[in-house]
């Protein structure tokens, strides 16, 4: 129980976020409207992808310098959780985009990264799938996959500050934090993106361990053969 | 009755009426927000569900976490 402390963090966290990010007071701003509540859903989204994708990138490297095969699991279902989380990034900006500027989709470099971001990822898996023996597919899937996090840096952060966007926080557009003086959504903000990104650790350490049973399972049955 | 019809009276009648208009008007840019759903308090029957259903995910993290416990434990031991 007590190595399980921050579950419960993670759930009282999320849970006073789903309440409090519906009853406080937000800014009234035009065309935003009360959809500006989606800040406290939909950007968590996000921190918590690029947290637990720079965990996979980390667990890469250490894979390079240790050769063990338990950190290309870790690296590997850390990029997994990652996309889950990615995807419903994508979704969510996708609805509330469509009820702000009017699409579900814009050609803008924010969200072309976004989807090439997940693309990246997702040829990750192709790659780590299709190779057979275990220490290669190990080493070539960790080059790949510091390949990508810095890819995910470039597009989600870089170019779309270098460009005009829609996005905001991006192109000369301003941030939420521009809006929120009053600070009131902060104190809900914050403690969501702890929480999302704590939901995600969580995730991760249940495919990890999954992982490894099955990987135990199919040693014990070769010894038995 | 004669002096309501006269056009003095409608002269400042009509230009009541648009000062009303004018005055209408320069109220409207206020951003709309959901005021009147917190107002009926009904909101709290939405966040109460969905309350309740990140409860249910929760609960079913965690015995999806202790049922991986107990076979980690039940490997070690074979």
């Amino acid at each position: 129980m007590k190595k399980n402390w921050w579950k419960i963090l993670t759930a009282v966290l999320i849970l006073y976020t789903i309440v409090a990010g519906f009853v406080f007071k937000v800014p009234a701003q035009p065309i935003l409207h009360e959809s500006i509540r989606n800040l406290y859903f939909h950007v968590p989204m996000w921190f918590a992808m690029i947290t637990i994708c720079f965990l996979s990138a980390l667990q890469s490297i250490i894979y390079l310098s240790k050769t063990s095969i338990e950190n290309d699991i870790k690296a590997a279902q850390a990029a997994h959780t990652g996309m889950l989380f990615g995807v419903l990034g994508l979704i969510t900006g996708s609805i509330w985009a469509r009820y702000t500027w009017g699409a579900w989709w814009v050609a803008d470099t924010k969200l072309n990264g976004a989807a090439i971001t997940v693309l990246i990822y997702l040829a990750y898996f192709i790659l780590r799938g299709s190779i057979e023996e275990e220490q290669k597919r190990a080493r070539v899937a960790a080059v790949y996959n510091i390949f990508a996090y810095v890819m995910l840096i470039v597009f989600l952060t870089i170019l779309p500050r270098l460009s005009d966007s829609l996005h905001p926080g991006n192109g000369g557009n301003p941030g939420f934090n521009k809006y929120d003086l009053d600070s009131t959504m902060r104190t809900v903000f914050y403690p969501a993106v702890l929480g999302w990104i704590l939901l995600a650790v969580w995730f991760y350490t249940l495919r990890v361990r999954t992982e490894k049973l099955q990987q135990k399972i199919r040693s014990n049955d070769d010894s038995f053969q | 009755m004669t002096i309501l019809f006269n056009k003095k009276t409608m002269i400042l009648m009509a230009a009541l009426l648009l000062q009303m208009v004018a005055f209408a008007q320069t109220a409207e840019p206020a951003v709309e927000m959901a005021d009147g759903l917190y107002q009926s308090g009904k909101i709290y029957v939405v966040i109460t569900a969905l309350a309740v259903i990140f409860i249910g995910i929760i609960i079913y993290l965690i015995l999806l976490d202790r049922k991986i416990g107990k076979l980690e434990k039940e490997l070690k031991k074979n």
